[in-house]
C-alpha cells in the first residue's frame, strides 16, 4: 500500500495470510461457504457453463440458417433451439453474471466490509439458482421446450412440449435473484466502511445498487405469472387461454411489466462495470458521477412504465400504445447521459489500451448501436413496419451482448487477477478482443438490414431473397463463437500457468484494490476508512495545468 | 450433407410459385411501397436514421478522436481534473429530449392514421390458424382466400382479423402494416395499396412447427378488375376438361392442405399423402384401420376422431369449408399420389 497519503486506506496486509482460496480446503468448504468471494466464483463458472450452452444452441442455429429452407433440423427441433438458446441467456447467464458473479465477489470487498449482510440467505441464493438451473436441464431432456422464452400464451397453453418444468424453473430462479437483490441493497445500506458516503460509492455499486431494486419490485411479478401458466396447464382454470375464457393479452401485460424491467436487470450491471473500466484506465475522475448515478435510479424507475411498447401492434388499446412510446422515450435521456458521461471521461486522459479498456471502448461502440436502434422500435409508425422482425433480434442483441456481455467479460478481465491472483496473457486477450468485436458485429449488424427488408424472427425456412445476410451472420456467429472459445481457454490456461498478480496492477483507488490478490478470507485485517472518492486518481493535474493546454 | 449443396440447395420447391421479392429496391433499402403508409413510415425511419448516423459519428468520433489525442505517452501522464460541468450536461441531455420528442410526435401522427380506417373501406376478414390464413369478403358472400387476399388499388380496406388457436400476426412488408391475430377477440388493420403488384404476407407473430411457412400473397389488382378476379378466385370448381385428380390438386394447395401434408413422403405436422390411399393405420388410441374414403372423409370434417399413431391433434375441421365435390376430388387427387 504505496500510496496511503491518497485515496482510501486500508492496514497493511501481512504477505503469510492465506488467501481466500486457500483458507479452507475440500468440497465441503466449497458447498457450503459463507464467503461472498467463493459465491462469487462459482456464479461465474456457472454462468460460464450455461454461456456455452446458449452460445453452441446459437450456432446450431445459425448453421440451419445458412439456406433458405430447412435441412439440417426438423422445424421442432429449430424451435427448442432458440427457446433453449434464449432462455439459457436470459434466465441463467445474463441475469445472475453480473451480479452473481462480479457483484458477489466485488461488492463487499468495494465497501470495506467482511461479507454481504446475510452470508446464509447468499449461500441459499446460490443453491436456489442450481435448482433452478436444475429444472431447466430437466426441461431439455424431458423433450425441450418450444414456445420462445417469452412463453406467449395460448401457444405455451397447448404446446405439447414442457412447459410446466420450464416455467417452474424460471419461478424458481427468479426467488434467487430476489434474495441477492434483497441482500445487496442490505448491504449497501448499512455495511459501507467508515467514511464511504454514498457519494463515494464507486458507481459499480450504484448500478448494482440500482439492479437490486429492480430485482426485488419486478421479480414477483413474473413469478406469479408463470405460476398461473402452470396453474392453466395443471388445473385448466381459464386465465390466459382463450379457449377456457381467458385472455392472452393479459399474458403478455404481465410478461411484459416483469420483462422488461428485466431488461434494466441485464444492462444496469453492464453500465456499472463500464463506469469503472472507462475511469480507471483513463485515471481520470468520471465525469458526471451524479448525474451517472442518479440515471441509473431514474432508468430503474421509468423502467417499470414502458412494457407496453413490445405490445404496440398486439391488440392493446392505441392510446396506452401512444403512452407507452412517450415513456420509452423519456427512458432514453438518462441513458444518453451516461453514454456522453463515459466518453466525456476519456478527455484529457492518460488512456491505455489494455485488454478491460479495449472492452470499454468496445462497449461504447456496440451499445451506442444498439441504444440508437431503439429509437426506431419507441417510435410507434416505424415499429409496425419492426416489430417481430430480425431488426429487433438485432437490436436486443446489440444491447445484452454487446452491452452486458461485452462489459461483463471486460470486467473479468479487469478483476481477474483479483479473483485469481494470476494474470492472462494480454497477447492472447487481445487476439480474442479483435475476435469478439468483428464477430459480433458480422453476427447482427446484417440483422437490422434483414428487418428492415421485412424478415420475421423465429422463422425455420425463409426467402431465398434473405439469403445473402443469413450466410453473413452466420459466418460472424461463427468468428464469435472462436473468439470467445479462444478467451475461455487462455483465461484457463492463466490459473495454471499465469505469472503471479500484484495486488493493484491497474493503481485502482477504490478499496477492493487496497487488499492482497487474492483477497484474504475476510478481505481486510481491519476495517478500511475512505477519505476521498474512488475516482481520484494520483495522476489527475490538481494544478489546473493540464486543463490549459 | 456437403458443403457445396448448403449453399447451392437456393432452387425453389418444383412445385410451388415463387414468391414475390418485396426487396426489389436493393440489398440495403426498405422493402418496396406499395400503401399509403409506406412513404411516411420510410419517411419516419430515414429521420430517425440521420439522427442517429449524427450521433454515432460524434459520438464514435470523439472517442477515436479522445482515444487518439490521450493515449498514455508516459507511466505518470498527468490528467484533467474535470468531474463535470453543468452547461455541458444540460445541454447534451436537453437537445436529445427535444429531438425525442419531435420522432415521438412524428410516429404518434403517423400512427394513429393507421389506427382509424375511413368509413367507405371494404371489408375483408382474416383468420389466422395453423398454418395458414383464410380471407373472406362479406360483399361477396362464398368468395373464401386461403393464403392469399385480392385487393383493389387506391381503396382502402379494413382487415378485421381473429384466430382460430393460437397468436398470428398479419404482415405485410410492402405495405408497412402488422397486426396481431388474437384468438377470442377481433383487431382491425387498414391500408389503402398504391401500386398493383404481388405482395409477401408473413404471420410474424410466432405460432409453432410451420410459422415460418404460414406465408401469404397479396394480389393489388386495378379496381376493374378486382371484381372478377375475386369471383374467379372464389370460385373452386371443376373446369371445363380438367380431371378431378387435377382438381384435387388445386383444392390441396389453394386451401393451405400442403401446410401439413407433404406429397412427396416427407413427413411434416400430419402424415404424408404420398402412398396414403388404400394404406393400413394404426391410430393413437391404438386401434386400426385401412385409409379409405370414408376415413378420408372423417379425417376431413372430424380430424381428431382417429389420429395416426406418431402424430398430434392439430388438425383444424374444414366443416363447411369443403363441399363434397371438393372432398371427393380431393380422394382421387390421393389415389394419383403412389
Amino acid at each position: 500500500m504505496s500510496d496511503k497519503s491518497k485515496g482510501s486506506v486500508a492496514p497493511d496486509v501481512p504477505a503469510t495470510e492465506p488467501s481466500f482460496w486457500e483458507a479452507d480446503k475440500g468440497l465441503a468448504s466449497w458447498l457450503f461457504t459463507l464467503d461472498h468471494k467463493r459465491l462469487g466464483v462459482m456464479y461465474l463458472v456457472s454462468t460460464m457453463i450455461f454461456l456455452f450452452v446458449g452460445g453452441a444452441a446459437a450456432l446450431l442455429l445459425r448453421t440451419e440458417l445458412l439456406t433458405p429452407e430447412g435441412d439440417i433440423f426438423s422445424a421442432t427441433v429449430y424451435n427448442k433451439l432458440f427457446t433453449v438458446h434464449g432462455a439459457v441467456m436470459v434466465f441463467l447467464v445474463i441475469i445472475p453474471s453480473v451480479p452473481g458473479a462480479l457483484g458477489n465477489f466485488l461488492l463487499p470487498l468495494m465497501l470495506g466490509a467482511k461479507d454481504v449482510a446475510f452470508p446464509r440467505l447468499n449461500l441459499l441464493s446460490f443453491w436456489v439458482y442450481t435448482l433452478g438451473a436444475m429444472f431447466f436441464l430437466y426441461t431439455l431432456f424431458a423433450g425441450g421446450l418450444d414456445t420462445g422464452w417469452t412463453f406467449y400464451t395460448p401457444y405455451s397453453s397447448t404446446t405439447g412440449t414442457s412447459v410446466v418444468s420450464a416455467t417452474l424453473g424460471a419461478f424458481i430462479l427468479g426467488f434467487s435473484s430476489i434474495l441477492t437483490g434483497l441482500n445487496f441493497i442490505v448491504t449497501v445500506h448499512k455495511m459501507r466502511a467508515p467514511g464511504l458516503t454514498w457519494n463515494r460509492l464507486p458507481l459499480f455499486v450504484w448500478g448494482i445498487y440500482a439492479t437490486a431494486v429492480i430485482q426485488i419490485l419486478a421479480t414477483p411479478v413474473l413469478a406469479i405469472t408463470l405460476l398461473l401458466i402452470t396453474i392453466e396447464r395443471t388445473l385448466n382454470i381459464g386465465i390466459f387461454d382463450p379457449a377456457m375464457g381467458g385472455d392472452p393479452v393479459l399474458f403478455q401485460h404481465f410478461f411484459w411489466f416483469y420483462s422488461h424491467p428485466a431488461v434494466y436487470i441485464m444492462i444496469l450491471p453492464g453500465f456499472a462495470i463500464e463506469s469503472e473500466l472507462i475511469a480507471v484506465h483513463s485515471r481520470k475522475h468520471i465525469f458526471g458521477y451524479k448525474a451517472i448515478a442518479l440515471s441509473s435510479v431514474a432508468i430503474a424507475i421509468i423502467s417499470f412504465l414502458v412494457w407496453g411498447h413490445h405490445m404496440f401492434v398486439s391488440g392493446q388499446s392505441e392510446l396506452a400504445g401512444v403512452i407507452f412510446s412517450f415513456l420509452t422515450f423519456a427512458v432514453a435521456v438518462p441513458t444518453a447521459i451516461k453514454v456522453f458521461s463515459w466518453v466525456a471521461t476519456l478527455y484529457k486522459g492518460s488512456i491505455e489500451f489494455n485488454t478491460p479498456m479495449l472492452y470499454g471502448l468496445m462497449f461504447i461502440f456496440t451499445f451506442s448501436i444498439g441504444g440508437l436502434t431503439g429509437l426506431f422500435l419507441g417510435s410507434l409508425a416505424t415499429d409496425v413496419h419492426l416489430h417481430d422482425t430480425y431488426f429487433v433480434v438485432a437490436h436486443f442483441h446489440y444491447v445484452m451482448m454487446g452491452g452486458t456481455i461485452i462489459a461483463f467479460i471486460g470486467g473479468i478481465h479487469h478483476w481477474w487477477s483479483k479473483m485469481f491472483g494470476v494474470n492472462y496473457s494480454e497477447k492472447a486477450a487481445k487476439i480474442g478482443a479483435l475476435l469478439v468485436f468483428i464477430g459480433f458485429n458480422m453476427t447482427f449488424f446484417n440483422q437490422f438490414i434483414l428487418g428492415q427488408q421485412g424478415m420475421p424472427r423465429r422463422y425455420y425456412t425463409y426467402l431465398p431473397q434473405f439469403q445473402q445476410q443469413h450466410v453473413l451472420s452466420t459466418i460472424g456467429a461463427y468468428i464469435l463463437g472462436a473468439g470467445l472459445l479462444w478467451t475461455a481457454i487462455y483465461l484457463i490456461h492463466s490459473l495454471r500457468r499465469g505469472e503471479k498478480a500484484t495486488s493493484n496492477p491497474w493503481h485502482g483507488v477504490s478499496l477492493e484494490w487496497h487488499t492482497q490478490s487474492p483477497p484474504i478470507q475476510h478481505n481486510f485485517h481491519g476495517t478500511p476508512v475512505v477519505t476521498s472518492d474512488p475516482y481520484d486518481f494520483p495522476e489527475i493535474d490538481r494544478t489546473g495545468e493540464t486543463d490549459r493546454h | 450433407m456437403n458443403l457445396s449443396t448448403l449453399f447451392l440447395a437456393m432452387a425453389p420447391a418444383k412445385d410451388a410459385p415463387l414468391p414475390p421479392n418485396d426487396a426489389k429496391g436493393g440489398p440495403w433499402s426498405m422493402p418496396i411501397q406499395a400503401s399509403t403508409f409506406a412513404p411516411e413510415t420510410d419517411a419516419i425511419y430515414l429521420f430517425i436514421l440521420v439522427l442517429c448516423l449524427i450521433s454515432f459519428v460524434g459520438i464514435i468520433g470523439a472517442t477515436l478522436y479522445f482515444m487518439r489525442a490521450y493515449r498514455r505517452r508516459s507511466p505518470d501522464q498527468k490528467t484533467s481534473s474535470i468531474t463535470h460541468n453543468g452547461k455541458v450536461e444540460f445541454l447534451w441531455s436537453a437537445i436529445p429530449a427535444v429531438l425525442l420528442v419531435v420522432i415521438f410526435l412524428w410516429s404518434e401522427v403517423a400512427f394513429m392514421k393507421q389506427v382509424v380506417p375511413p368509413s367507405d373501406a371494404i371489408d375483408i376478414r382474416v383468420k389466422g390458424q395453423k398454418w395458414f390464413w383464410t380471407a373472406e369478403y362479406p360483399a361477396n358472400p362464398g368468395v373464401q382466400l386461403n393464403n392469399e387476399i385480392i385487393v383493389p388499388v387506391g381503396v382502402p380496406v379494413r382487415v378485421t382479423l381473429t384466430s382460430e388457436d393460437v397468436i398470428h400476426s398479419f404482415f405485410i412488408p410492402a405495405f408497412r402494416i402488422k397486426r396481431d391475430a388474437v384468438p377470442g377477440r377481433y383487431t382491425t388493420v387498414w391500408f389503402e395499396a398504391t401500386r398493383p403488384g404481388d405482395y409477401n404476407l408473413f404471420c410474424a407473430e410466432y405460432c409453432g412447427d410451420q410459422h415460418s411457412e404460414m406465408r401469404g400473397v397479396v394480389h393489388v389488382l386495378p379496381l376493374d378488375e378486382y371484381e372478377a378476379a375475386l369471383e374467379e378466385a372464389g370460385r373452386l370448381e371443376l373446369e371445363q376438361g380438367e380431371s378431378l385428380a387435377a382438381f384435387g390438386e388445386r383444392i390441396y394447395t389453394r386451401k393451405g392442405c400442403n401446410a401439413c401434408h407433404s406429397t412427396d413422403g416427407t413427413t411434416k405436422t400430419g402424415p404424408s399423402w404420398k402412398g396414403i390411399y388404400g394404406a393400413d393405420r394404426t391410430f393413437a388410441d391404438g386401434s386400426s384401420g385401412k385409409v379409405d374414403d370414408n376415413y378420408i372423409r372423417e379425417s376431413i370434417l372430424e380430424p381428431n376422431a382417429k389420429v395416426v399413431a406418431g402424430f398430434t391433434p392439430q388438425m383444424p375441421s374444414f366443416q363447411g369449408q369443403l363441399n363434397d365435390d371438393q372432398i371427393t376430388a380431393l380422394i382421387e387427387f390421393m389415389k394419383t399420389l403412389k
